[in-house]
């Protein structure tokens, strides 16, 4: 059953949500820190260390003024009166803990959220249970029932079980307490004490949660985790794994929530063995000497543990040394600090820019150039550096007012989409890095035309364009706003990225169709010393004559290979098809013929299926996952980076900000012998429906191997037999614009970046998953698959799903015909002019089945080729070119 | 099921001056009246049974009384706190008889009267002093002893739902309906409660910042008639919150928007016709059990939506899982 909580926001916890982390910081019994902020009156300051864990991931906070030197009720007041004041903070539900009675109620009368009471018990006798349970009830909070009553606390398995028994029924049939606002404490105690009877007291708790959670429906488990380590005070190392030990068994047997020090615990699968063995041997009584045993091996490593002490000894700096420490470390609590005063200390707010930020953002800047700082760090130095510049903004409008002067302005650089193409994670990176660097960047965002690009080019004065795209067709468009530049005798530089684009492209097409300077820059890391250049007035002319002498020389060394390459002609290499065996293949007829919708497809499942390593990529960090997370270089980033990216994740599925829709078909399909597909209305193969054109390898193969088509993989027409086909098209970036946009009003470049690059995952992954249930299912052809992620990533499974647009069938505009089929636009997914799906964390393509099918790149074709795909798609041959021009043996 | 429109709207029709706020008991009262519409209930209850009448006649099924400010709390801007239980009492006294008149005389369509509960003057949740964030101007007890004699009075006088409504402080609400609930009890009845709460902007979120599915959830211990959202904003600015309402609510979902966003006179100019167009959206897809209007709407407003809301069914309630 549901739990429903809120803060600011609302927090749900279903029987599918992971254990729910409650924050224990905030509790002056458990917190040395904090008790002494509360009792020295500190209360801003222990407001922090709700911040603390309200980023570290604590998804409800507890808080506890029971101490006997406090006015506990005041000082709950005060610091539930003060959270509110933080939206930070506030988002999440408050837990109000006590003893007390007197102060759960005045925390009740605090909080406009729905919260949870910890705790209430029978303690007191019944009647007092059932008048409190009333009251927690019309204040609209959940509530922690511990495992006690007038005998005292519950110690044993019995205990624990007859008394929650006892308190749900009451709560239940009494109090009417809907039975998922219960949540049951059924007492962590210490083990490991060297006294005998404690000795079972982790495994009773165990088995009363296994029991709570079969017999008293709807209930959730909750309890103090770290109260089972107590015998080990001081080892820390010891301590972690046994919490992390304990959480695991527990949640196992139904524990869904918990106050838990997320920095006081080990991942269990990093414990060491001996270690965890000895532990589990207490935990689950499983030795007569597992307390000796535990004890000894304590000592041999008292001490050892992780040390995370937050040094904030650098606020202690000059102003200098703390803005560039915030800045390097991505820290935005003080920023707006520091920025005062620094602007105090300047006559005009305009120094603080070019002083103390820039001489940090420089220091940022360096880093990176020397690889010691990480692109997901200066994405969130970035973000800093945003918040201290909007800081200053008012005073600067002021400023220029008074003075009527304008500043010296900063080199300023428009970064665009090309039209047709939504793709843009590549292109914020490089604004965000460019903007680190203290150049002005004029970001004219996706699917930009060339007519604009050139207006804001003029009206801005800007100093440098840069183009980007992803797909092939927006190699064209490129190359048409270079064109556009010319006629209009621009001598700017231009500057081309993104992941279709190539040197040799720019080089070959877009170089020679501009005077000015043009650059491809290969990543976000090479933006700025290429723009620094060409913006130096000492080095761009040599720059420029570098560059182009560079890109002329290049053109001459293709147009050489061209000329060697050997190409048959398309006859011959369709006489050298895949040679498949149709009368010994066996077919499977798919579950349904025509399309399919999957709407609002749950985020959950498809997080499973996320193939990690690319988005490494997307932050420029390069290596295989998992292996990244421990790489000695780019390890600790790496980690990092991924718990920011599982919490964003969390978040999403969450509040599902984020949709994912897909569609696919099956249809009774046939090959030609001119490479196209037929796909016929009904399963008779009679009346054609529609038909898909594919491409084959001319190259010269060496015997034996073929020259590979998509079509040679469904079954000839002329051998008769009953061959399929599917397509599909999937999307998660339904919301992604609310989304990004949000993020972008706030100057988290981080998260903006973070959530498109979810979103592209989640697409890829949705098409894995889907591709997948299409074997097993839909489609069934192969039901007793069974493959982990890894052999999914690393396509072990029968049957392909290439996308047009990519090396098996590069040619775009076949997307026009799979979604005209699909009706793509009913669940969400449209195409632009240039055939670029949208929104563009999308992914669509074929389903082919044959065990034979496999993926192969197209290669170079020739002429004679284009001319005949020409006549089958009824397109010019001039058209055909434009297409397929990287894929081209010649130059037209 | 159709609410009706703006009290404050129809009572400015009627220029009225100081002594229309004042009545024997009250003519020395020593501060100024003028503006305290919800005392007309007791110095003119002429105007305001006029005022009912009009938008039962226009095809409202609800009526709300004219007390949105009768609490201690907002009444004490005119020193009025010792005339609150009367207030209240006298304005869901002739809301009532006003109800029975037209139910008596067309039986087949009864009227209601919803004691209407605003959001006072302060809020509990949020501090008004920005440097010192942690203080409060009202407390939660102070709010539900005021809720509970605005309550009392009320249903002495006749009322057969209350609305907790204008919600900006989540947390002020909470406090009227533990008035409301101890009432009950202390009473040992329960009459229907609507709660409806306000979205100030387009942060989609109420003036104490939650969600409105937060907000959903912090009254939803509360077995509710209906919960909406009012006021604020037009009527289409409205619907994504009544979307996510409908999606979550198992209770009946209400809305009662503005004739669009005032003008820069403070006026509203969003005419019947243009505002039933974006309220026959809603209704058309089916997002609400109960529709009536808020600030700058009018009779005329109300016959529109009552026209439309009788095309279409009302939102299919969800089922509590």
């Amino acid at each position: 059953m549901t739990m429903q909580l809120s803060g600011l926001e609302a927090a749900i916890i279903t029987q599918e949500s992971n254990f729910v982390n409650i924050g224990e910081r905030t509790n002056v019994t458990g917190s040395a820190k904090f008790l002494r902020l509360i009792k020295e009156g500190l209360f801003e300051q222990a407001l922090e260390v709700a911040l603390d864990q309200v980023r570290g991931g604590a998804q409800v906070i507890d808080v506890n003024m029971d101490e006997g030197m406090l006015d506990s009720q005041d000082a709950m007041i005060r610091f539930l009166n003060l959270m509110a004041s933080e939206p930070e903070i506030a988002r999440v539900p408050v837990m109000i803990d006590s003893s007390k009675w007197e102060v759960i109620e005045a925390g009740l009368k605090c909080i406009q959220g729905k919260g949870i009471v910890n705790s209430i018990s029978l303690k007191g006798g019944e009647e007092e249970f059932v008048r409190q349970a009333k009251l927690v009830r019309r204040y609209g909070a959940a509530a922690v029932v511990m495992a006690f009553d007038e005998q005292g606390q519950a110690d044993t398995y019995e205990r624990r079980i007859n008394i929650c028994a006892r308190a749900y029924k009451i709560l239940v049939e009494k109090v009417k307490f809907p039975p998922s606002d219960i949540i049951f404490d059924p007492n962590i105690f210490p083990v490991a004490t060297g006294i005998d009877e404690h000795r079972n007291y982790a495994v009773d708790f165990f088995n009363a949660t296994r029991w709570i959670k079969e017999n008293l429906p709807g209930a959730h488990v909750s309890g103090g985790v770290s109260n089972v380590s107590f015998s080990f005070r001081g080892n820390q190392l010891v301590r972690e794994a046994m919490h992390s030990a304990f959480l695991y068994h527990a949640i196992k047997n139904g524990m869904d929530m918990g106050i838990v020090n997320p920095t006081m615990l080990e991942v269990y699968d990093e414990i060491p063995k001996e270690l965890l063995e000895r532990v589990e041997d207490v935990l689950l009584n499983r030795r007569e000497d597992a307390t000796e045993r535990l004890l000894d091996f304590a000592e041999t490593v008292k001490g050892a543990a992780k040390k995370k002490e937050v040094d904030d000894s650098w606020r202690k700096g000059t102003v200098q040394e703390r803005i560039t420490h915030s800045l390097v470390k991505g820290i935005i609590d003080f920023i707006e600090a520091d920025t005062e005063e620094a602007r105090q200390m300047f006559a005009k707010p305009l120094e603080v820019i070019e002083g103390p930020l820039m001489t940090g953002m420089n220091v940022v800047g360096d880093l990176f150039g020397a690889g010691k700082m990480f692109l997901p760090q200066v994405v969130k130095s970035a973000r800093v550096m945003k918040k201290a510049v909007a800081y200053l903004t008012p005073y600067l409008e002021e400023e220029k007012k008074r003075s009527g002067a304008t500043a010296e302005p900063a080199a300023k650089i428009l970064l665009a989409t090309v039209k047709g193409d939504v793709h843009d994670i590549g292109k914020n990176i490089v604004g965000v890095v460019l903007a680190c660097n203290n150049y002005e960047v004029v970001d004219l965002g996706v699917m930009v035309p060339s007519e604009k690009i050139l207006e804001v080019a003029r009206k801005e004065k800007v100093d440098i364009i840069g183009l980007s795209g992803l797909i092939t067709p927006s190699l064209d468009e490129m190359v048409h706003v270079a064109k556009e530049m010319q006629h209009e005798k621009m001598n700017i530089p231009l500057l081309i990225g993104g992941a279709t684009t190539s040197r040799i492209h720019t080089a070959v097409k877009i170089d020679p169709a501009y005077e000015g300077p043009v650059t491809y820059v290969l990543d976000a890391s090479r933006s700025v010393p290429v723009v620094t250049e060409l913006i130096s007035k000492n080095s761009r002319e040599s720059f420029k004559v570098k560059t182009k002498k560079e890109y002329a020389s290049l053109r001459e060394e293709h147009s050489r290979k061209q000329e060697v390459k050997e190409l048959i002609p398309l006859l011959e290499a369709r006489s050298n098809k895949v040679a498949i065996d149709w009368e010994q293949s066996s077919f499977t007829k798919p579950q349904f013929l025509g399309r399919k919708e999957l709407v609002d497809y749950p985020l959950g499942e498809i997080r499973e299926y996320i193939d990690w390593t690319p988005f490494f990529q997307t932050w420029m960090l390069y290596g295989r996952y998992p292996g990244i997370l421990t790489d000695s270089k780019v390890g600790a980033e790496a980690t990092k980076l991924f718990n920011d990216a599982q919490r964003m994740l969390d978040k999403i599925v969450k509040d599902k900000s984020l949709k994912a829709n897909g569609v696919l078909a099956f249809y009774p399909a046939a090959s030609t012998e001119d490479d196209s597909v037929l796909l016929f209305e009904n399963d008779d193969w009679k009346e054609v429906l529609d038909q898909f054109h594919f491409l084959r390898q001319q190259n010269k193969k060496a015997k034996g191997l073929p020259n590979f088509c998509l079509s040679d993989f469904i079954c000839p027409k002329s051998v008769a037999k009953k061959d399929y086909i599917g397509i599909f098209a999937v999307t998660a970036g339904i919301g992604l614009e609310a989304l990004s946009s949000r993020y972008k009003a706030d100057h988290d470049d981080y998260s903006d970046i973070m959530c498109k690059a979810l979103a592209d995952r989640l697409a890829e992954a949705f098409a894995e998953l889907l591709h997948e249930k299409v074997r097993k299912e839909f489609w069934g052809y192969d039901v007793s698959e069974k493959l982990s992620n890894e052999e999914l990533i690393t396509e072990k499974y029968k049957g392909i799903r290439p996308a047009p647009g990519y090396p098996a069938c590069p040619e775009h505009t076949e997307k026009g015909t799979i979604f005209k089929l699909l009706e793509g636009n009913k669940v969400g997914i449209e195409l632009t002019e240039s055939f670029a799906m949208y929104p563009g964390a999308s992914v669509s393509g074929y389903y082919f089945s044959h065990p034979d099918s496999r993926y192969f790149g197209l290669g170079k074709i020739s002429k004679d080729q284009i001319q005949d795909y020409a006549r089958r798609k009824e397109m010019s041959v001039e058209q055909v070119e434009k297409w397929l021009s990287p894929n081209l043996s010649y130059t037209t | 099921m159709v609410l009706d429109g703006a009290m404050g709207t129809m009572i400015q029709r009627h220029n009225l001056t100081e002594d229309d706020f004042r009545n024997d008991q009250l003519k020395d009262h020593p501060h100024q009246l003028k503006g305290n519409n919800d005392l007309l209930s007791v110095t003119r209850p002429d105007i305001i049974k006029d005022i009912h009448r009009a938008y039962f006649e226009a095809g409202a099924d609800i009526a709300e009384t004219n007390t949105f400010g009768s609490t201690s709390v907002a009444q004490a801007d005119y020193h009025l706190e010792f005339l609150v239980y009367e207030i209240n009492y006298q304005a869901a006294k002739i809301a009532k008889e006003v109800a029975d008149e037209f139910t008596k005389k067309e039986p087949q369509k009864p009227r209601f009267v919803a004691g209407s509960m605003g959001p006072t003057t302060k809020l509990s949740s949020m501090s008004p002093d920005v440097n010192n964030p942690g203080y409060r101007a009202i407390t939660f007890d102070q709010l539900a002893a005021a809720f509970k004699e605005q309550a009392r009075g009320l249903i002495d006088g006749g009322v057969d739902m209350l609305l907790v409504e204008t919600i900006t402080d989540t947390l002020n609400a909470k406090a009227a309906l533990f008035a409301i609930q101890e009432l009950f009890e202390e009473r040992g009845i329960e009459l229907p409660i609507m709660v409806s709460g306000t979205i100030t902007d387009a942060s989609g979120r109420i003036l104490s910042g939650q969600t409105a599915e937060a907000f959903l959830i912090s009254v939803s211990h509360v077995p509710m008639l209906s919960i909406g959202l009012n006021c604020a904003l037009g009527a289409n600015a409205l619907r994504p919150y009544l979307q996510v309402l409908n999606e979550q609510a198992p209770f009946f979902v209400s809305a009662h928007p503005n004739a669009g966003l005032p003008n820069e006179f403070g006026q509203y100019d969003q005419g019947p016709e243009e505002m039933g167009q974006q309220i026959e959206e809603f209704l058309k897809e089916g997002l609400v059990n109960i529709i009536g209007g808020c600030c700058g709407t009018t009779p005329e407003h109300i016959k529109v939506i009552a026209e439309l809301a009788k095309k279409y069914s009302p939102r299919q309630t969800l089922v509590l899982q």
